[in-house]
């Protein structure tokens, strides 16, 4: 097996890195966030339009700035979005794609059919004998 | 165990070896079960290439293991995350011979590795990511 896609190696080198990261944990993170319309809504505005203050998004979004600043809190502090300064002492959040790659990845190995193939293979051997 | 790192199938054929792995590792055998079309290097390090003429999908392959007729192993991209990224799973067929028929095991391994970014910290300023490249480009054009 090729060392590059072992993933108890690419795991175990990862983890001598940062310990305290696991997989689990963040596809969890975005799955809660995906959850909540409002924060669906944001990461959605944010993914589309891309960096924007909670005043930016309260005027693209039917809610109010108070709800999106407290919704984008949580997000930065589940490390979704992330916050820079901006203009007139503002602050811009942009959406964070390496948590979202990890949530993708989750989703890859249930959307993986391997059931279809297999069964496809057998009626292909049985027609070819 | 929550996220699925591994998937594992095993199919009882009736068929020997070498009809399996010619099912597998050839084009024409590719393309009649698996793809609808499908091109093949068959040696490690080689390439392989499949396409889906229904879904208009197309999947890049890197032949791995090539040991006939018992393993046949390859890497394939994610699906569904940005071309370039460097994390690919990897796929090992084994086949056993039973009788007059074959043991096929497939497994798919990788689907928890983490994208090496996940360790960049999350205010460290550094991440201007589009922004950046935007402005690489408009200085690119400039100077063109």
């Amino acid at each position: 097996m090729p060392p590059d896609v072992e993933p108890s190696g690419a795991v175990n080198a990862a983890a001598d890195v940062e310990p305290a990261v696991d997989v689990e944990a963040i596809a969890e993170q975005v799955f809660t966030a995906l959850a909540d319309p409002t924060r669906r809504a944001i990461l959605a505005v944010l993914a589309s339009a891309g960096p924007a203050t909670a005043t930016d998004l309260a005027v693209r979004l039917p809610i109010t700035r108070q709800a999106i600043a407290k919704h984008l809190a949580l997000l930065a502090e589940a490390g979704l979005v992330t916050a820079q300064p901006a203009e007139r002492r503002r602050v811009r959040y942009r959406l964070c794609s390496a948590p979202m790659r990890v949530a993708q990845q989750f989703l890859a190995a249930l959307a993986r059919d391997w059931d279809s193939p297999l069964d496809a293979l057998k009626e292909h051997l049985d027609r070819g004998a | 165990m929550g996220f699925p790192d591994r998937i594992e199938r095993t199919v009882e054929l009736a068929h020997p070896p070498a009809a399996v792995w010619a099912a597998l590792t050839t084009a024409e055998g590719l393309a009649a079960w698996f793809g609808n079309e499908a091109t093949i290097d068959l040696r490690p390090g080689g390439a392989a290439r499949m396409r889906w003429t229904q879904e208009g999908f197309a999947a890049e392959m890197r032949i791995e293991r090539v040991e006939e007729p018992s393993v046949f192993g390859f890497t394939w991209p994610v699906y569904g995350l940005p071309d370039g990224d460097p994390r690919r799973t990897y796929v090992e067929f084994t086949l056993e011979p039973t009788g007059a028929g074959t043991r096929l095991t497939v497994t798919e391994t990788g689907f928890a590795q983490l994208p090496e970014d996940i360790y960049r910290k999350a205010f460290d300023g550094n991440t201007e990511g589009w922004a950046k490249e935007l402005g690489e480009l408009a200085g690119y054009l400039d100077a063109a």
